[in-house]
């Protein structure tokens, strides 16, 4: 068995092998399986995402700016992502919006989703989300002795534990299936 | 020794009961998934990563389809063991560098693997025979749909599914197959279409082999964008750009039987006299020739079952496998060519010779 090539990038060994044309030519490239997205070689462009970067809005801004620009959920910075090209967590898609928006351009068909909306786990989320906040406002009213508005809360809160209640016995049904 | 059911089980890939197709060999759909509220994997801490693989392990074990699968994780997995799974495409090389706290769920038939803690905390995949994408749909959405069930995932009704990279954002889908197409390369016309190719955002990588680049002539032809089309544009859009493939592989074998006959037959008759003799072969030199006898198949110069037995070979002479089966410490690279080669042998001094006057007749 020969020596396996080694990876174009880093010096693992090569188990992706690329034709790709860059700037007009035909190039043959190797890389590990960790390396290609890094460097945006499987991409119809043959553009990387540091390019677009080093190029796109988020360049411009200052490198100290950028670092304590963090994701408040997993302390991400926009310096680490160029570093990695990838994110911390699912919340710095929102942080990081105005360094995402350009980018995606040039990455993408279309910067906006157009494929499956996983409706029923939206539908959950959000009613555990309302149980939670009328929960809060429940307890809130006890202390503060608003009985009214105590026994509004308890009846929202039992119907909507009513309808979460069915929700997952239907999907239990529809995982027999 | 824990792989050990997934080499002696009946697979999708080499056991199911249609005949393989001669350009296709398999397809296959992947979707990234994240858990809501939670770090992506290679940002999230030992505990973190400890309570991911726990919960998505319970969610993919209340479905159905993975009913009695192999639940394997990392770090008690020998580097042979990680290797083939590697080489039958069940995990990626990244996950079988990972040290712990990171695994694979494989389904009976190994139609589907669900890699946890790769780059996205779950990588769902499911893999069929030949030319299927109606097939690996269904079977993917509905293992979607029930993970869904059990699972908050990370969901933006302006960007879709939420990955660590960019790149797989939206509908998170790579939806590829897997084409055998030596009449192109023999044709020196794959750079042609690779180009081609690339410009409709749809990528083409050689797979198989250590160092040669596409050893065995395979090839893996994938979408690349996965934000602003849906699920079936993008199926649709690659089906478009396959099917023009396939039937330009068709018309370069037939172009080379009418122009360039005799070479090309000599390459097959070549192949199959040092697969029947050899006794030193590189996975890569097994692949090659293979790929040879899979066009001599289609060529009708062996029996039609002779496919299946070329695409089982594909997989199990890989370096992995080969040190695996032979259950030997085949720890040097020439002890294993040795062992490849004496598989090899065993099964193509069985067959009847090649059966040079059907294309005659044709
Ligand atoms: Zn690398
Ligand atoms: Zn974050």
């Amino acid at each position: 068995m020969a020596k396996p090539q080694d990876c174009g990038n880093c010096k693992k060994p090569a188990t992706i092998h690329l034709t790709q044309i860059i700037n007009n030519q035909i190039k043959k490239l190797d890389f590990c399986d960790d390396c290609p997205h890094q460097k945006g070689v499987t991409d119809p462009e043959g553009f990387s995402l540091a390019e677009l970067l080093a190029n796109g809005p988020g360049a411009t801004e200052d490198q100290t700016t950028d670092s304590t620009n963090s994701c408040p959920s997993c302390g991400f910075t926009t310096v680490e992502f160029k570093k990695t090209g990838q994110f911390g967590c699912p919340e710095c898609y929102e942080t990081f919006r105005d360094t995402i928006g350009p980018m995606l351009e040039g990455m993408h068909r279309g910067q906006t989703h157009a494929g499956r909306v996983p409706q029923r786990m939206l539908t959950r989320v959000n009613r555990r989300r309302e149980i939670e906040r009328l929960s809060r406002s429940l307890d809130e009213a006890v202390t503060e002795e608003r009985f009214e508005d105590a026994a509004r809360y308890r009846d929202e809160l039992k119907q909507l534990n009513e309808t979460l209640a069915g929700d997952s016995k239907e999907s239990e049904e529809n995982a027999d299936k | 020794m824990q792989i050990r059911p997934i080499l002696e089980a009946e697979t999708e890939l080499t056991d199911r009961s249609h005949a393989p197709e001669s350009v296709v060999l398999s397809t296959r759909v992947r979707l990234a998934r994240n858990i809501d509220e939670t770090p992506f994997p290679s940002r999230a801490n030992k505990s973190q990563r400890r309570e991911i693989l726990a919960r998505c392990q319970d969610a993919i074990a209340g479905l159905k389809m993975m009913q009695k699968g192999s639940v394997l994780e990392m770090q008690n997995l020998s580097d042979p063991e990680k290797q083939v799974l590697v080489e039958r495409h069940l995990i990626s090389r990244e996950l079988s560098n990972d040290k712990g706290e990171s695994g694979v769920i494989v389904s009976r038939d190994q139609s589907c693997a669900i890699m946890i803690n790769e780059e996205d905390h779950l990588r769902i995949q499911v893999l069929r025979a030949g030319y299927n994408f109606k097939g690996a749909w269904k079977v993917i959405d509905r293992i979607d749909t029930g993970l869904e069930d059990k699972l908050d995932f990370a969901f933006s009704p302006e960007w879709g599914f939420l990955t660590a990279c960019p790149t797989n954002l939206g509908t998170a889908l790579r939806a590829s197959v897997m084409l055998h197409l030596p009449g192109l390369v023999m044709a020196s016309q794959m750079e042609k279409v690779v180009r081609a190719v690339n410009q409709m955002g749809i990528a083409v990588r050689g797979l198989y082999g250590e160092g040669t680049d596409a050893s065995g002539s395979i090839f893996q032809i994938s979408n690349q964008q996965t934000l602003g089309e849906s699920e079936q544009d993008i199926i649709k859009r690659l089906t478009g750009v396959l099917d023009t493939v396939i039937e330009q592989e068709q018309n370069a074998r037939q172009k080379l039987l009418e122009n360039a006959a005799p070479k090309v037959l000599d390459k097959i008759g070549r192949a199959f006299g040092a697969l029947q003799n050899g006794h030193l072969l590189s996975s890569a030199e097994a692949m090659n020739l293979l790929s040879l006898i899979r066009l001599g198949v289609d060529f009708g110069l062996l029996p039609e079952n002779e496919r299946r037995s070329v695409d089982k070979f594909f997989m199990t002479t890989q370096p992995g496998h080969i040190q695996i089966i032979s259950q030997g410490d085949l720890e040097n690279s020439d002890q294993r060519d040795v062992e490849r080669a004496r598989v090899l042998r065993e099964h193509f001094r069985g067959l009847a010779p090649l059966d040079f006057d059907t294309l005659e007749k044709t």
